[in-house]
């Protein structure tokens, strides 16, 4: 019975040619993640909500459907059908484009992020690069919304911006150097199978400082509280985005939180072995328990905790003042990375401790 | 030493993790929300909601147009105008208060000598037309006969402090 469907389906599949396959298979990968992340964008703004609710002893949203679950679409419509006001004097055409320049990297990261031992959309062995170029570019869209909203908060809040993605884009650039001499592969899959083998090979404790400047400069470069000076309310109104509105305003809202999904499952991927599960070498859980299997589960779950994180820091510390935040990334974050480079370097080069390993 | 302590507390992120720490605890504890509409908080009789006149147990008004309330009213909110009465008494032949000027002070409640004006508990009110933010005689007879077993209460309840 299930051969008379599957048959013909093969078969119609088989007169497709191979190039065209391809291309289908990626098309359909890629609409896939695109509509994963988004929909999880929605969630994630509802779960910030509630946990920032529960954190100051509120509840959060649940007027909207169940729980409040529905509270995401809401806010997605409202955002819709609100005019989008294009001020007289900016430039219209960067004005249009900004939003766009700054969603499109957060969204074209996912390529080279393996969701799973099978699954990733363009395994590329210059992965690493690729994620420090794209997360690079992302900066532009901020810059071009300041510059063409002819709005002296905007400008200000994307010069504010500017300045720190690029102060924190070194250190998280240095940080990333320990990743890659530890797994000796820029290629994200291969880093994420150098760290198999449970908790213990993950390069979380011989990397520690790295880890904790990679999470801290991931929070500044999506521009998140503690670091969200460039929409700093009580300084610059909104920062960049004060002159939008509607769905141009809805696309920087979903890029800021595609980026924090995004910095949690590199962190993941990175330091704490991505879809590798943290239990491979406990045996009694069985030889093909579920636990032991690396699986995008085990992503999902260390990406929650990291975006949980997130909201954590959010809902306790007050914002940066603008120099400190100049000094912590400059003077604080760069020669902790470059030191801790050559401790690892060191410390592996003699077979010492948990660095021993990552000169095999 | 302890420059070498403070480069332990500060690179042990020591009192940021302090700071998280208060707000896990909050996070796993219940919220204090009200849920407004289906739950309420407590109300104290002296509440100073919306204004009513009052009548006598015999249904005769109490108001007698002294005019004390309108001349106490700090932001004249209070119209007042008399004139004799069909039985001979001295009656208002208007009474507005304009309740987007009120300030809700109970100057009035507490000048009038007989106890005619009173502000009810009432809170949960809205105006859906221009006008509709003065209250008339009538309207304020109308509330007052309403609600007249909870302005009695509430006055019962007050009397031991006044």
């Amino acid at each position: 019975m299930m051969d008379l469907v599957r048959t013909p389906l093969i078969d119609l599949w088989n007169t497709v040619p191979p190039d065209f396959q391809y291309l289908i298979v990626v098309l359909a990968q890629v609409i896939s993640v695109t509509v994963a992340v988004v929909l999880t964008v929605a969630f994630t703004t509802y779960f910030e909500r509630k946990i920032i609710g529960h954190m100051q002893s509120r509840i959060g949203p649940n007027r909207v459907g169940p729980l409040g679950l529905l509270q995401p679409f809401a806010d997605v419509i409202k955002l819709l059908i609100k005019e989008v006001v294009i001020p007289t004097r900016s430039n219209r055409y960067l004005f249009i484009i900004a939003p766009l320049l700054s969603i499109v990297p957060a969204l074209a990261t996912w390529a080279v992020i393996p969701l799973s031992k099978n699954f990733v959309i363009a395994d590329i062995n210059a992965g690493l690069l690729y994620v420090l170029a794209l997360t690079s570019v992302g900066v532009y869209g901020v810059v071009l919304a300041g510059w063409a909203s002819n709005s002296k908060y905007a400008f200000l809040g994307a010069m504010r911006s500017a300045a720190q993605i690029v102060a924190y884009e070194i250190a998280m650039g240095f940080a990333l150097v320990g990743v890659l001499m530890a797994a000796r592969s820029l290629n994200l899959g291969e880093i994420t199978e150098a760290q198999a083998g449970g908790f213990s090979h993950w390069f979380l404790l011989p990397l520690l400082p790295l880890f904790v400047v990679y999470i801290i400069s991931g929070v500044a470069e999506t521009n998140r509280a503690p670091f969200d000076v460039a929409e700093g309310e009580s300084e610059v109104v909104a920062g960049f985005h004060v002159e939008y509105s509607g769905v141009a305003f809805a696309v920087f809202f979903l890029a800021e939180y595609a980026n924090i999904l995004l910095i949690s499952a590199l962190t993941s991927i990175f330091f704490l072995g991505g879809y590798a599960s943290p239990f491979e070498g406990w045996r009694f859980l069985g030889d093909d328990s579920f636990l032991r299997m690396g699986s995008f589960f085990w992503l999902a779950v260390k990406m929650s905790a990291f975006v949980f994180l997130f909201f954590w820091l959010r809902a306790t510390f007050p914002r940066y003042r603008y120099d400190q935040i100049m000094r912590l990334g400059w003077k604080v974050f760069i020669p902790v990375t470059i030191v801790w480079i050559g401790v690892e370097g060191m410390m592996a080069w003699m077979q010492v401790g948990p660095w021993e390993r990552l000169a095999s | 030493m302890s420059r070498v302590q403070n480069y332990i507390k500060t690179f042990s992120l020591w009192e940021l993790w302090q700071g998280l720490s208060v707000t896990l605890r909050n996070f796993f504890r219940p919220g204090i929300t009200v849920q407004y509409p289906e739950e309420k908080t407590p109300q104290s009789y002296r509440f100073r909601g919306l204004h009513a006149q009052r009548r006598y147990p015999n249904g005769e008004e109490r108001c007698i147009a002294c005019k004390l309330c309108e001349a106490v009213c700090p932001a004249l909110a209070i119209t007042i105008e008399s004139a004799v009465g069909e039985d001979g008494t001295r009656r208002t032949t208007r009474y507005d208060i304009d309740l987007f000027k009120c300030i809700y002070c109970g100057f009035c409640e507490e000048a009038c000598p007989v106890d005619a004006i009173v502000e009810t508990r009432i809170h949960e009110y809205h105006m859906e037309a221009a006008g509709e933010n003065i209250m008339t005689k009538d309207k304020l007879l109308a509330i007052g006969d309403k609600f007249d077993a909870m302005i009695a209460a509430d006055k019962a309840a007050d009397a031991k402090y006044r």
